[in-house]
């Protein structure tokens, strides 16, 4: 097999004495649609957090194309080409849709002060064409009919899609996304798992997604990680997984906690 | 207590000719006021940074203005510098001292809490007037600085020489204003309101958010830092004890939240709503009834207290509120309702936008 996209290697994070991340090892192949799952506070997001930057790991490497990026900040994760979602949409409430989405545009040069007041005609011209890329994403999302709108005016399962919307516009080559079904009606859901699968296949990004439901989960990845209590319990194909024993008892074990 | 920004003269007003003149004075107060506003807007409004020492970077400007364009000390005074430089190059000078110290306070505390740089500007303020007025050969102390060149004051008479004042103030405040409307209605502004409303989101949009607060931090104390070079010229002599807390800070705070923080145009209208309160409440202090008349500058400054108190419970958005579009490179599609269905709307009491970003 070619050398994975992302390797986690031994990833350790506390809070306190609590230890959310307890020396988590999987990696993720690339082109692949990998499933991270596990019973509540297994740890998940806190994974997520720490190689997207938004943590710094107490312990353990994350490597990113073959590069240590253990402990960056967020803005340098995001310029290798990994993006994430937020397992609660983290949405901009008073911003329009539109500009919502193209906040995460790559190498805009009317982000910089200097541009702006120096050469604003190339501001305009690059706004230009982030706009119409935007509005592409908005519509693949079924968002366009929206763009204008503040975000705030959005439903619960409206924002999960923005959040989706937002993530591609940062053109990842890995892509996180925390629990992009959750709280989602089960049609929209559905569509959503479509929309995943479109997206790799047409973008040729890497997907690494947290996911609740089972179904959801197996029926889009290619290959399941499953954390119980900050550590991986298992690693491979669904059907392989789904039918382990331990990984049944730790989702009975946390169904009737 | 000097009025920082008032050489008003009450006595003049029942003529014609002393109207003018508290019109022209009172327009050249509110043009310098509005000129800090729409520099709080680029830290307050667009980024969520809470200066409170606003004062410290307007004082700043003044004193390196002053310091640039005086002459030399002699022995009556003690003072450095002294370069008898243009006064527009003072000006320019004030702008950079403005941004210098912003990067200085900035450097420790923008990468820390919000409150962590609150604090720090307070103590800022505090220390450089207690060097300015006790700092042996620096800044004259105590007794100021005075006999400030002013800006073209061999173009015309003295009596007339206020409508050059007033004008040259009010096209400074016009192209500051296009300024910031120039950069914050930008892709750079929708960076700054993300950063504001949600730093996780802005972090994980790829923005370095450190670096966007402090170029804002160092914009806006650098055209803070210009306003107190245009007052300190206007005025022609300035002391530590003038640049108080209540008229530097707290006054032109009054006017963000007055008029709108995230609106440049709220900003100014701010500027010129409470600055009209402020100014003018000592102009019926001799139609109202005695004591009251005696005691107006204390009741003003109780009803200011109680207006900012009204429009951060009822009014959090101000007389003009932010628009949902950020870019002026975008199409103005979704225009707002008119001031008065907004206003309308205010009244009934939406709830109150969280700020907070957690
Ligand atoms: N910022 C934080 N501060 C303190 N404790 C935290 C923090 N974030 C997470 N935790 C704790 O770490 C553990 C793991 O949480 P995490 O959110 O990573 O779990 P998860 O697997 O994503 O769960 P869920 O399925 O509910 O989203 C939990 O016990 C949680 O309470
Ligand atoms: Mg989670």
């Amino acid at each position: 097999m070619a050398e994975p996209i992302l390797v986690v290697d031994r990833l350790e994070k506390r809070f306190g004495g609590n230890r959310a991340v307890d020396g988590a090892t999987f990696s993720v192949a690339r082109g692949s649609i990998t499933g991270l799952i596990g019973p509540n506070g297994a740890g998940k997001t806190t994974c997520f957090n720490c190689i997207a930057g938004a943590l710094r790991p107490d312990g353990g490497r994350v490597t990113f194309e073959g590069q240590d990026i253990t402990g960056l900040p967020p803005h340098r994760v995001f310029e290798r080409g990994v993006v994430r979602t937020f397992q609660i949409p983290q949405e901009l409430g008073g911003m329009t849709v539109l500009e919502n989405v193209m906040l995460v545009a790559r190498d805009h040069p009317g982000e910089h002060f200097l541009e702006v007041c120096l050469r604003p005609w190339r501001a305009r011209a690059r706004e230009e064409a982030v706009r119409v890329q935007a509005l592409e994403i908005l519509r693949q999302v079924a968002l366009d009919h929206l763009a204008l709108q503040p975000a705030r005016n959005l439903s619960g399962g409206q924002r999960k899609l923005l959040e989706l919307a937002r993530a591609l516009m940062g053109e990842p080559k890995l892509l996180l996304l925390d629990e992009p079904s959750a709280g989602v009606n089960p049609t929209l859901a559905q569509r959503l798992v479509d929309d995943i699968r479109a997206i790799q296949r047409e973008r040729d990004v890497t997907i690494l997604v947290i996911g609740h439901d089972m179904d959801v989960v197996a029926r889009l990845c290619d290959t399941l990680v499953v954390m119980t209590s900050g550590r991986v319990l298992v690693e491979g194909p669904p059907d392989e997984v789904l039918n382990n024993t331990e990984v049944q008892e730790a989702y009975l074990g946390s169904q009737y906690r | 207590m000097p009025d920082l920004l008032a050489p008003l003269d009450t006595l003049y007003l029942v003529t014609l000719a002393g109207m003018t003149n508290w019109s022209v004075g009172f327009v050249t107060t509110i043009a310098i006021f509005g000129i800090v506003v729409l520099a709080m807007n680029v830290q307050w409004g667009y980024t969520g940074i809470l200066n409170f020492g606003v004062v410290a970077f307007f004082m700043v400007g003044a004193y390196t203005s002053a310091l640039l364009t005086l002459p030399p000390a002699t022995g009556f005074s003690d003072y450095i510098l002294g370069l008898e430089l243009p006064i527009l190059v003072g000006w320019a000078g004030g702008a950079v001292a403005g941004g210098v110290l912003a990067l200085l306070v900035g450097l420790p505390t923008l990468r820390l809490r919000l409150d962590f740089l609150a604090i720090a500007t307070i103590g800022v303020a505090a220390i450089l007037r207690t060097v300015a007025s006790s700092a042996d050969n620096l800044v004259n102390r105590g007794r100021g600085m005075n006999g400030l060149p002013r800006l073209f004051n061999d173009l015309v008479d003295g009596s007339d020489y206020k409508w050059v004042l007033m004008g040259t103030t009010l096209i400074t405040l016009a192209l500051v204003y296009l300024l910031v409307r120039a950069v914050t209605a930008s892709p750079w502004g929708r960076v700054l309101r993300a950063i504001r409303d949600n730093e996780a989101t802005a972090q994980a949009a790829g923005k370095p958010t450190v670096r966007y607060r402090m170029q804002a931090f160092v914009l806006g104390g650098a055209i803070m830092g210009l306003a107190g070079a245009v007052y300190a010229h206007r005025v022609g002599s300035i002391s530590p004890e003038a640049f108080s807390d209540l008229f530097g800070t707290f006054l032109p705070w009054t006017m963000l939240i007055v008029g709108g923080a995230g609106n440049n145009r709220g900003a100014v209208l701010g500027a010129l709503v409470v600055g009209f309160f402020w100014f003018g409440t000592p102009l019926i202090q001799e139609d109202l009834p005695g004591s009251l008349g005696n005691q107006v500058f204390v009741w003003r400054q109780f009803a200011i207290g109680l207006l900012v108190v009204v429009f951060i419970l009822w009014l959090p958005k101000g007389l003009l509120a932010e628009e949902p579009r950020v870019s002026r490179f975008l199409p103005r599609t979704v225009a707002g309702p008119p001031l008065l269905q907004r206003l309308r709307d205010r009244f009934r009491g939406r709830p109150a936008e969280d700020r907070s970003g957690t």
